[in-house]
């Protein structure tokens, strides 16, 4: 039976349709009324940020430790971009999220009226889709596609733009799901004839490497559980770039560790020697790829993606596999049948020589605590809890990728694509709600932490007991780093002057705060950490000058990476300087 | 030194059947500029009785891997129904239409009016020292006549930009 209804309880009862649990929002004119249908409807929770950027990277936290669509609440203009760096963010990782901005009432579209702003232009090519909705009759519709889009493909962020008018006006709505056309229909599975030649080069290999992405943690838990079937059958070492970490289980003979530009050498080594390599739901990004033209040389590769333009891009695949990462998985080890795995003994041998490097090894610090050592403890102190990680951008999320291990997926929440510094803190707000039984710790470093600091509120207002896990360098450790390899260690505002008393700033907003100064101190600080009930921040103050190794340099290939005590200062050529 | 390399690129033309909403030509447009592609011409019209679809003829010009992803990302833009790239997939016609306005008098004017004949080119409009031509044709056969008529007195040129169909029976 229809019944007339506002836009904004249409919104409401669309939103209660999908199952969303959570709004992470931040009120103001051009949605009070949504707002207000909000006001007293127990079935959604809404989570006030601090700023409208915690919101989107809230919701993506969410999203990514639960598998379940972020979903985002704010007014126009300045509400609109200010969440903008999320959304993007959100593209760049393919995490589900739909986005609900206020605009002002249609006829003022267009007239520069008080926070206006040009939202469906402004997040065209940083959503995987947008509307502005001009009718509320087309809402119910918009909202069911909306969530279709964000969850199924490669997942992302679709924005909803709603203006004020459209919110209070009237139209009938009927209960169920609405009626639209289909028009979004994303490849599932392989064609067989690409599975039958996908398991004749893997049978046959004598070199093969698996090279997995974020991809398999979108495909849901029962790809990470096919992919270590897979690995199982077959035998071939296994990779993972930063955003697919915990997909496979850490301490697996086969691990290989994350490749890439703070990759371990093993990894990168077998990479760029392997005959076959098997890219599952992974993208050739630069990170990982070092120098084009001297990657993977000599390999066969096939790439298995949802995302026909991710095949391709960068690096030119023999066999692409369009579809779904778990259903392709499932189908190939339904095709591998009763094979026997080749004996890959000598190019394990090999691979154990690359291992010898030690090149997560680094130097032993008697005056201060080394940051990869505290992360080491983080990982050893909390590994029975099975925490969820969350990381902001920089030194500290290389050596969180490095040294903290990982054994299943949506455990490790971090901004790989578009490297935000600060979404860690309102990722693992975000994280918490979704996860209220788990252990959540944001590890982060001195500067990014004061990008999205405001959202420790967040955290006291709604009883989150997040842990932020500083290492405290008092650099902008990263650009220091770059500066020192790059630019003859000119240290151009690299450097955290002024930077807040990290305990005392805790206590002003209701947290813990502790502080570790010395080696002697850092278990007992870690699980003063874990034993608080409520939110911690706990400012680790490590070693100035460590950096983040080992590391391809800019324009270098797989094999010339520099390791802890290489000689690195100095300059680089200007085609070297350009590259990101 | 450095320099900014520049990679040998070759002529296509892509038609883009989409929904017919507002935005899709932004969208469309700005994803060739947000990731640095080249449009050489772009037409749109609508093309159902119900106004529901259009249908959008692209010329562009790429490396062929540039081409490729192109396509797939167009393909992957929600109203887009279907991408063709007609230089790929084998015999098609293109056609263009363009407006020439040539002013002058005496010799050069009555050789414009035989040009235009030659060229299949119709007058639409006529003042006593100018002609209006409309001409169809494939770019080159323009390009050709509005070279000829910069000698004789050329004033303004208007160009559709392409529209292209396969050849024989079947839609592609």
């Amino acid at each position: 039976m229809s019944e007339e209804r506002s836009g904004a309880s249409i919104l409401v009862e669309s939103l209660v349709a999908q199952g969303v649990e959570f709004v992470f929002g931040y009120p103001g004119g051009a949605v009070l009324p949504i707002y207000d249908a909000l006001f007293g409807d127990a079935r959604i929770r809404h989570i006030l940020v601090r700023h409208e950027a915690g919101a989107a990277h809230a919701a993506e936290g969410y999203a990514r430790s639960t598998g379940k669509p972020g979903v985002v609440l704010v007014t126009s203009g300045p509400g609109a971009t200010n969440a903008v760096t999320g959304i993007a963010d959100a593209f760049m990782d393919s995490i589900p999220l739909v986005v609900i901005t206020g605009q002002v009432p249609t006829g003022l579209i267009g007239s520069d009226a008080f926070q206006e702003a040009d939202t469906v232009g402004i997040t065209r090519h940083c959503t995987k889709h947008n509307y502005l909705v001009k009718d509320p009759s087309e809402l119910a519709a918009i909202v069911d596609e909306a969530f279709q889009i964000a969850t199924t493909g490669r997942p992302g962020p679709v924005v909803i733009d709603i203006p004020k008018d459209v919110q209070i006006a009237l139209a009938s709505w009927t209960a169920g799901p609405p009626q639209r056309p289909i028009r979004y229909n994303p490849p599932t599975t392989g064609a067989s004839r690409d599975i039958a030649r996908a398991i004749e080069l893997l049978a046959n290999a004598k070199a093969p490497i698996f090279y997995t992405g974020g991809g398999v943690i979108n495909s849901g838990p029962r790809a990470a559980e096919l992919l270590r079937e897979l690995q199982e059958k077959t035998g071939a070492p296994l990779t993972s770039t930063l955003m697919g970490l915990g997909a496979f289980p850490a301490d697996h003979p086969d691990w290989l560790g994350m490749l890439g530009m703070h990759g371990t050498y093993e990894a990168n080594m077998a990479m760029n020697r392997a005959d076959l390599i098997v890219a599952i739901g992974a993208r050739f990004d630069d990170r990982v790829t070092g120098r084009l033209d001297a990657f993977s040389p000599h390999s066969t590769k096939i790439h298995i993606d949802i995302d026909r333009a991710s095949i391709n891009k960068t690096v030119p695949v023999d066999l692409p596999i369009l579809g779904d990462c778990a259903l392709v998985l499932e189908q190939l080890i339904e095709a591998w049948g009763s094979r026997k795995a080749q004996d890959l003994t000598e190019w394990k041998a090999r691979i154990d020589g690359w291992r010898a490097r030690k090149s997560l090894a680094y130097p032993v610090n008697k005056h201060a605590i080394m940051p990869q050592l505290a992360i080491e403890r983080l990982f050893e102190l909390t590994r029975a809890k099975d925490p969820i990680i969350a990381t902001e951008v920089g030194q500290h999320q290389m050596w969180a990728a490095q040294y903290f291990h990982f054994f299943g997926p949506n455990k490790w929440l971090t901004s790989g694509g578009l490297g935000t510094m600060g979404y860690g803190l309102p990722a693992a707000i975000g994280a918490q709600l979704g996860n209220p039984d788990s252990l959540v710790i944001d590890i982060a470093g001195d500067a990014s932490i004061q990008m999205n600091i405001q959202e420790l509120g967040t955290a006291t207002q709604f009883r989150l007991p997040v842990k932020v896990f500083v290492l405290n360098n008092e650099w902008m450790g990263m650009v220091r780093q770059w500066q020192e390899l790059t630019y003859e260690s000119r240290y151009s505002e690299s450097y955290s002057d002024s930077l807040p008393d990290f305990v005392k700033l805790a206590e002003a907003y209701g947290w813990k705060g502790i502080r570790i100064e010395s080696e002697a101190d850092l278990d007992a600080g870690i699980q003063a950490m874990i034993d608080h009930p409520g939110p911690v921040i706990v400012d680790c103050l490590v070693a100035k000058e460590a950096n983040c190794f080992p590391m391809i340099p800019s324009g270098a290939a797989h094999t010339d990476m520099i390791l802890y005590g290489d000689e690195v200062a100095g300059t680089m050529d200007d085609a070297a300087k350009a590259l990101v | 030194m450095m320099k900014i390399k520049h990679e040998a690129s070759e002529r296509h033309v892509l038609t883009i059947t989409v929904d017919n909403e507002a935005g899709i030509l932004a969208k469309i447009a700005g994803l060739f500029t947000a990731r640095g592609y080249n449009i050489d011409s772009l037409t749109v019209a609508d093309i159902t009785e119900n106004h529901a679809v259009s249908r959008i003829t692209i010329v562009t010009h790429g490396p062929p891997a540039v081409i490729d992803q192109i396509h797939a990302q167009l393909d992957r833009l929600v109203p887009v129904h279907k991408v063709v790239d007609l230089t790929e997939a084998g015999p098609h016609v293109e056609r263009e239409l363009a407006l020439v306005k040539v002013a002058g008098t005496g010799d050069a004017r009555v050789e414009a009016l035989r040009l235009a004949d030659v060229f299949r080119a119709k007058v639409v409009d006529t003042t006593t020292s100018s002609f209006v031509f409309e001409l169809t044709g494939t770019p080159d056969k323009i390009d050709r006549f509005v070279s000829l008529m910069r000698e004789l007195g050329l004033v303004e040129v208007g160009r559709t930009g392409v529209v292209g169909m396969m050849r024989g029976a079947e839609a592609a």
